[in-house]
């Protein structure tokens, strides 16, 4: 009994981890969504890019782990604001069928593109962190795991501070409340949803450097697989709400560690695109979403 | 009027048979290199991929990005067939249609409510299941494979092409399929007209999962090999490029889309990452600049498609 006490408490670690890099990712899914209703299939190629300038900084510049997150962060805000400028934008009244076509070209774009530049071999992150184990009663948690923990726990206090009190974050909520009215109000809409993808690319960042100190490696489709699923846990949660990505992304990642805890790992992804299509069906608004009723 | 017609038809008719005559002629004769014949056979395969995807996503306007998991129930229901049962070719490849066609049902029965990106989204997550089922699959053999015989010829790959985008094109052309088009200009106003929109959603991408299926079973009885990474999402993408690229909603836009991809991508085939770099950003461009593809929703004459028949023979030569 103690023991299977021990397993799930352990697979609640691994889960905890893990959900901290899927819901930082969700969270830029669920800005952007919210914002110009635009799936940025994309966003998790950004998390590539921002893990590779992280591996950049800590092994060529030799920096440690805050300065290289940080580094790492402000590089894929500038290439998600890039992103949108460029491939987005003139797209913003065209059809969504339209848009999503661009999105998934954009993260193709950035895979392969990827590839051509750092080359399509798997890199080793250094050893940011000492490798102490913490034995608490049997459970093994690792200094990585309390690192990713509360860094991201930090980085979403930290974006609930400026959605909720900056200006900015006013400026975002109004336009995705109503674009139109935000602009009659004289809000900026063009540098809003600039500073959303901004934000939302640091966010997916900080998940990759994590992801990369975590699991060691990184190559240029390590964005693919992460990417959907926490495209997956920013629906489960409701899409453009932002404390369900996070309950999202935590949920995710604990189902995942127990479907592998209990030796079912290939089925994993699986899993994760089964509860997808089960909410799309059941509540397509997600946990946290109020049903719209459309109009004609 | 009708005269017209006929004349066109018979043009295209020998358009065809030239395009087959000529490739038969040159295999017959074995002056065609291996390479040029796996590119054609794959061009085939194409072709019946992305008119089959352009009935659910051009025609019927119902955005799915899972194409590939219909080929891949297709190619292993019909090696399944081939392998362990020991039926003929034919035989299999109805059974790889038919059961891609049951999945597509009974997986557009409930998602079918669901609109745009929503929809492109378990269309997506249904193809990976897929995918991860065969992969765990261990009586077809799991990751590393599962080995068919190559059977599928020419003649057989080319006469099914042409036979699955005539029946398309019927479709299109009759009731159901100018029902099918009324949902994708403005659903609600097709639903307040009196048309049963979740059944022609559901036909349509029944049809279209078939002929995917069939699609699928082709590729297996030709490639030796089928793996499940080879039905990722990936491939699903490359589908989808075709149709964009061709025009949502033109048959034969698809078909020049899937002609000019493929041949593209093996002149290519050297540099993968090129291949996919270069499509991301006509995509992109093309998105941007001509949302509607090359042709919108407009269809090559009849007469033009005879031509077209023999221009893409001789850049094959």
């Amino acid at each position: 009994m103690g023991s299977v006490t021990e397993q799930v408490l352990q697979q609640i670690v691994n889960g905890l981890s893990l959900g901290s890099i899927y819901a930082l990712v969700a969270l830029g899914y669920t800005m952007v969504y919210g914002i110009i209703k635009l799936i940025n299939f994309a966003h998790g190629d950004v998390m590539m890019v921002g893990a590779y300038a992280g591996w950049f900084a800590t092994t060529t510049l030799h920096m440690s782990f805050i300065p290289a997150l940080l580094i790492a962060m402000t590089v894929s805000a500038i290439l998600g604001v890039l992103i949108e400028r460029i491939a987005y934008k003139p797209l913003r009244n065209a059809t969504r069928i339209a848009s999503l076509i661009t999105a998934i070209g954009v993260s193709f774009f950035l895979e392969y593109g990827g590839m051509l530049v750092v080359s399509p071999q798997m890199r080793t992150y250094p050893p940011v962190f000492p490798d102490t184990i913490f034995n608490v009663g049997g459970i093994i948690i690792k200094y990585g795991d309390i690192v990713m923990i509360v860094t991201s726990i930090v980085l979403m206090v930290l974006l609930h501070g400026i959605v909720k009190y900056t200006k900015i974050g006013k400026a975002m909520r109004a336009v995705s409340f109503d674009t139109e009215a935000a602009l009659l109000m004289g809000i900026n809409v063009n540098n809003t949803i600039s500073a959303t993808f901004a934000i939302g690319s640091a966010l997916a960042a900080a998940a990759g450097v994590l992801m990369g100190v975590y699991f060691n490696t990184i190559n240029p489709l390590m964005g693919i697989i992460p990417g959907l699923k926490a495209f997956v846990a920013a629906v489960l949660g409701g899409i453009g709400i932002i404390p369900g990505a996070m309950v999202g992304g935590f949920f995710l990642g604990l189902t995942e560690s127990f479907v592998s805890g209990l030796g079912a790992s290939t089925w994993r992804d699986a899993v994760a695109f089964l509860i997808l299509i089960l909410v799309l069906i059941v509540k397509p608004s997600g946990l946290f979403g109020k049903n719209i009723r459309e109009k004609v | 009027m009708g005269k017209r017609i006929n004349r066109q038809s018979v043009l295209t008719l020998v358009g065809v048979l030239l395009v087959y005559a000529i490739v038969q002629g040159s295999i017959f004769m074995d002056i065609l290199p291996p390479f040029v014949a796996l590119t054609l056979i794959q061009v085939c395969i194409f072709i019946i991929l992305a008119t089959s995807l352009n009935l659910i996503n051009g025609i019927t306007g119902q955005f799915s990005i899972g194409h590939a998991g219909f080929m891949a129930i297709g190619a292993y229901v019909a090696a399944i067939v081939v392998v362990k049962f020991h039926g003929p070719l034919l035989l299999a490849l109805i059974a790889g249609a038919v059961a891609a066609a049951v999945a597509g049902f009974l997986i557009g029965l409930p998602t079918l409510r669901l609109k745009g990106d929503y929809l492109a989204i378990a269309t997506l997550g249904f193809g990976e299941i897929v995918r991860i089922v065969f992969l765990n699959t261990s009586y077809v053999g799991g990751a590393s494979g599962f080995s068919v015989p190559k059977t599928i010829t020419w003649t057989w790959a080319f006469w099914l092409t042409v036979l699955s985008i005539i029946i398309i094109r019927n479709f299109i052309k009759s009731t159901h399929g100018r029902a099918c088009i009324s949902i994708r200009e403005n659903e609600i106003a097709a639903d307040v007209m009196g048309i049963n929109t979740t059944k022609y959603k559901i036909m349509a991408f029944t049809i279209g999962a078939f002929f995917a299926g069939l699609a699928g079973g082709i590729y297996a009885n030709y490639l030796y090999i089928i793996q499940p990474l080879t039905f990722s999402f990936l491939k699903s993408f490359d589908i989808l490029v075709m149709v964009v690229l061709g025009g949502l909603g033109s048959l034969t836009g698809s078909v020049l889309g899937a002609v000019v991809m493929t041949v593209v991508s093996a002149a290519l085939s050297g540099w993968p990452e090129w291949r996919l770099v270069i499509t991301a950003v006509l995509l992109i461009v093309m998105m941007i600049f001509r949302p509607k593809g090359l042709l919108g929703t407009k269809e090559f004459s009849l007469s033009f498609l005879g031509k077209k028949g023999d221009k893409n023979a001789s850049s094959k030569d």
